[in-house]
């Protein structure tokens, strides 16, 4: 198995697969759905594991939170045409409604403008139709390699 | 604040596990390979969670002796400061105002040095109160 992570530089997408596949966002079962130029939809199917009000059933808000991550991420991914490792400098999220039991999610992230060191994206998640979206992000990355 | 609020589904998932202290509930998150991000770093979902879970656990909390109170996440701020390592990670909120409608909560999360976060978020949170 190649390593997406060193040397940076490699395919965005075989390193946004790869990333998707592992850790905590392979435990979420997040995949990818749909890529545009600077975009990326991500579906998370609803599980029991997951749920965060266990009399109505809704998904807790942290897996959302970690699918508009991932989304958003990919989107960094794909504008700039390389992969490069970044972390999280910030996150903000609205809860516009919870989330429809049984529903899958899907979350679309969109890098909107990209500096040498800082990404800034937007993305907004849905469960079924996207006008009526669950939640709206934006958030900013850091670059970590320094380049 | 006596008693330990209970953790959902979501909380097993990521093997939180919360203790009772004289300064409110503390929230424990264990490194395993559910919590990985980048090779050796916590993924920021996981540290989001687990602010999460600390933010409407310690409001739960205070809410103990309000039979059927229950809230609602309106919307969340974090910021990640330093990367989480591969070692178990702590969190603790405080509640800024909690109000009839409305609870205003700060939670921290620390590995092996409270006094150096590692991320931390506002949170705001709609409360339902029975009567």
């Amino acid at each position: 198995m190649s390593d997406p992570f060193t040397p940076s530089g490699l395919d965005p997408l075989a390193a946004a697969r790869m990333v998707a596949s592992l850790g905590h966002n392979g435990a979420l079962g997040s995949r990818i759905v749909a890529l545009g130029d600077d975009w990326a939809e991500l579906a998370l199917d609803y599980r029991e594991d997951l749920i965060g009000d266990e009399e109505t059933g809704v998904l807790a808000s942290g897996p959302i939170i970690a699918l508009m991550d991932m989304a958003t991420s990919i989107a960094v991914w794909i504008k700039r045409g390389v992969f490069r490792p970044q972390a999280t400098l910030d996150l903000r999220i609205d809860y516009l409604r919870a989330a429809t039991p049984g529903h899958t999610v899907i979350g679309r992230g969109e890098c909107y403008r990209l500096t040498r060191r800082i990404a800034f994206v937007r993305g907004q998640a849905h469960d079924g139709d996207p006008a009526d979206p669950i939640a709206n992000v934006v958030a900013t990355f850091m670059m970590t390699d320094e380049a | 604040m006596g008693c330990a609020p209970k953790l959902p589904p979501y909380g097993r998932f990521l093997g939180i596990s919360v203790e009772t202290t004289d300064a409110g509930p503390l929230f424990c998150m264990p490194f395993t390979p559910t919590v990985v991000g980048r090779p050796q770093f916590l993924h920021g979902g996981a540290i989001a969670g687990l602010l999460e879970i600390a933010a409407v656990g310690t409001v739960m909390a205070a809410l103990a002796e309000e039979p059927g109170a229950s809230v609602k996440p309106i919307n969340v701020t974090v910021d990640f400061m330093r990367g989480g390592r591969e070692r178990g990670t702590f969190a603790a909120a405080v509640i800024s105002r909690l109000g009839n409608r409305i609870a205003n909560v700060e939670a921290f999360a620390w590995q092996e040095d409270r006094v150096k976060p590692i991320a931390s978020a506002r949170m705001n949170l709609m409360v339902r109160r029975n009567g």
